[in-house]
């Protein structure tokens, strides 16, 4: 095969790895500090992304042109307003839950993110329909061979990436990373040791929705379109590559998200129909997990049982 | 109490007088399409259109019946279609309906209406199989069949010049018949198709396919689907730098897709069955009344056939009574009915014949019938020529 194809076949891949990596960083969070699966995460996502959407809305009423300007303004609006959403959430359903069996958590979050599919569904205007996102990203692109190498899907992996490492420094060289980490070990040694709990909990809800917000804002930038419905499939992959990679472990999401992109190019790539990529992506998770019950760098599953 | 009892009386004589008062009996019509969803466009533009046919009759004084058109949505889905279609179809006050513009709901709704006995004509969907897949009595479609359109399709692109293709379908009954059809003349014909995709109809991302599009080079790419999904592919085509012919089919034919697409929409070709509405006869009155009407959307590719439907059920209806079967007989005879959208007769299946099919291309943020376009006149050229 043409160098020129497996590179784009490659910055493809790379770009979906991206997106699903954010999302399986927030799930992988939510478990290390309170072992919960929090399955509203998809829609957040696409929450972010709507409220991307609106505040571009409103910047076009005030006259704003400048397409950079108003790309950095809607995507620090999205990620702020999933910030708040994201605390609220572990304050007002998760953390009472707390000690309740973890299935009630399950169920219940499962319901806040239909409730809020819905919402958008009904509330937005013409929310049931597929929104067509500002391209706001310079498009120059560059030819190189049978490869195009666009600069706003360069500029998105940077950003995305970017945001990875940036979670992962906070996580690994901040107090309140110390704190999360000390929380996620233990949390009844953490509290004697003076650690605020709640406040650790809600900072790591809003860091992982936060992410889901940037991780639908960089989907709605590259496809040019999102809908109420997004975050239901990105919800699924990005559960299905943090649980491969192992709940719990920053690194195994990242790979995972990476490895499910992987996999769905790579379906594509084989098969004939391409409606099967899906399929064989899904399939060899299952064969994975079958293998690696724990995920691929779980460490914590020796305590859990 | 007494002075209660007295309150009632006099409401209920208040009704009854009412009800006594009203010179006409109302009866209820069914409109079935894509109200919500990536489709809708053209849902409601059908629903406006068959809310006009409603309109301009109960607004004339001619005629033993005012009628009421309950609209419902089938969200272009399936199982919701059912749903819906069973809800109307268990009314017994809905005498007949004018439903469905997706193709794989109506395959879903035909047996339906066979079971509760409610003649439909259906006013957008174009897949064969839903006339003549079956020997429903109760099922007519007054616009025509993708059959056709595929056909002069092939030929009109192959005299373009075009020889190698490569198909994007949805795996739908829709996209899968598209494909079918397409392929069949476009192979008899002498094109080559270089390879076939099926492809989900809400999947969002193309670009593996795409890539593989690209390596396969083809002149043109053929896609057999709806409006949102050929915004994604169109739009993602461009940013992998593929620069063959984007042809569609009727699906495609929305101001919805333009609207999506903005000036990447620029030379995408579609064909569709029937003449552009200003073409058809009594089409420039049927434009200047649907605008009277200061309907918020515009009455999109099938809103005439919408009308057409409509009007001829009134008129079966005002000739037979509200009666089930009485109107499905004499919609079954019917023939050389004059409509908006030419001559309507519908075949031992319910079929109407629509012989014209038109060829569109987009130009300037229009569709424009080819014939009349800058690319006919050759000052505009399609990509690759």
């Amino acid at each position: 095969m043409d160098p020129g194809f497996i590179a784009q076949y490659l910055l493809n891949g790379i770009v979906l790895g991206v997106i699903y990596a954010m999302v399986a960083v927030g799930f992988t969070l939510f478990f290390g500090v309170l072992d919960v699966i929090k399955f509203s995460h998809g829609d957040v996502v696409m929450a972010g992304a709507f409220t991307a959407l609106a505040t571009y809305a409103g910047l076009e009423l005030l006259g704003v042109s400048d397409g950079m300007f108003a790309a950095i303004v809607i995507t620090v609006m999205g990620i702020a307003a999933m910030a708040i959403l994201g605390a609220l959430l572990a304050k007002l359903l998760i953390l009472p839950l707390r000690n309740a069996p973890p299935l009630n958590t399950l169920l219940i979050t499962l319901m806040f993110g239909l409730a809020l599919r819905e919402a958008v569904r009904l509330f937005y205007p013409n929310g049931s329909n597929p929104k067509p996102f500002p391209q706001l990203l310079p498009d120059a692109a560059m030819t190189i061979g049978n490869l195009e190498l666009r600069l706003d899907s360069v500029l998105l992996i940077v950003l995305g990436l970017g945001a990875i490492v940036a979670v992962h420094l906070l996580i690994q060289r901040t107090r309140i990373g110390l704190a999360i980490r000390a929380v996620a070990q233990d949390p009844e040694t953490a509290r004697l040791m003076g650690i605020n709990f709640e406040r650790v909990v809600l900072m790591t809800f809003a860091l992982g929705s936060a992410l889901a917000a940037l991780a639908g804002i960089t989907n709605g930038l590259y496809y040019s379109e999102v809908n109420f419905g997004m975050g239901l499939l990105l919800g699924v992959i990005g559960f299905s590559a943090a649980v491969v990679g192992g709940l719990g472990s920053l690194y195994g999401a990242i790979i995972g998200g990476f490895l499910f992109a992987a996999l769905q190019t790579i379906g594509a790539v084989w098969f004939s129909v391409p409606a099967y990529k899906d399929v064989f992506a899904f399939a060899c998770i299952i064969v994975l997990m079958a293998w690696k019950p724990t995920g691929l760098l779980a460490d914590k599953s020796a305590e859990r049982v | 109490m007494k002075l209660n009892w007295a309150i009632l009386t006099i409401i209920l004589l208040t009704f009854a007088y009412a009800g006594c008062s009203s010179e006409k009996d109302t009866v209820k019509i069914a409109f079935i399409g894509p109200l919500t969803g990536g489709v809708s466009a053209n849902g409601l533009g059908g629903r406006n259109s068959a809310q006009l046919a409603v309109s301009l009759h109960n607004a004339s004084s001619s005629g033993n019946y005012a009628y009421e058109l309950v609209t419902l949505d089938d969200e272009c889905k399936p199982n919701i279609g059912v749903q819906v279609a069973t809800k109307v179809a268990a009314d017994k006050h809905v005498i007949a309906g004018v439903t469905h513009y997706c193709s794989a709901v109506a395959m879903g709704t035909v047996d339906v209406y066979h079971k509760f006995g409610l003649p439909v004509i259906v006013w957008g969907a174009v897949l064969p199989e839903i006339t003549y897949g079956n020997d429903y009595k109760e099922v007519h479609r007054v616009n025509g069949t993708m059959i056709n359109q595929n056909e002069v399709a092939a030929e009109f692109m192959l005299d373009k010049g075009y020889k190698t293709w490569v198909i994007i379908h949805d795996t739908t009954d829709y996209g899968k018949g598209h494909n079918r059809y397409f392929s069949k003349y476009l192979v008899a014909k002498g094109g080559r198709i270089l390879g076939t995709f099926g492809v989900s109809a809400d999947q969002q991302d193309f670009n593996a396919e795409l890539t593989k599009v690209k390596e396969l080079n083809p002149d043109v790419i053929y896609f057999g689907g709806l409006a949102p999904t050929g915004v994604r592919l169109r739009s993602q085509m461009e940013k992998l730098g593929i620069d063959a012919v984007f042809q569609g089919t009727s699906g495609i034919v929305s101001d919805a897709f333009i609207e999506g697409l903005g000036p990447l929409s620029e030379g995408v070709i579609a064909f569709r069955e029937g003449a552009p509405v200003e073409n058809l006869p009594g089409g420039e009155g049927f434009i200047a009344k649907y605008n009277q009407q200061g309907f918020g959307e515009p009455p999109e590719a099938y809103g005439a056939f919408a009308f057409a439907a409509t009007q001829l059920i009134i008129d079966t209806i005002e000739k037979v009574g509200p009666d089930r079967k009485a109107v499905m007989q004499a919609l079954n005879a019917t023939r050389n009915y004059d409509s908006i959208v030419g001559s309507i007769s519908f075949d031992d299946n319910g079929q109407n014949t629509v012989a014209l099919i038109t060829r569109y291309v987009i130009q300037d943020g229009k569709w424009v019938v080819w014939e009349q376009s800058e690319y006919a006149e050759g000052k505009r050229r399609l990509s690759g020529r």
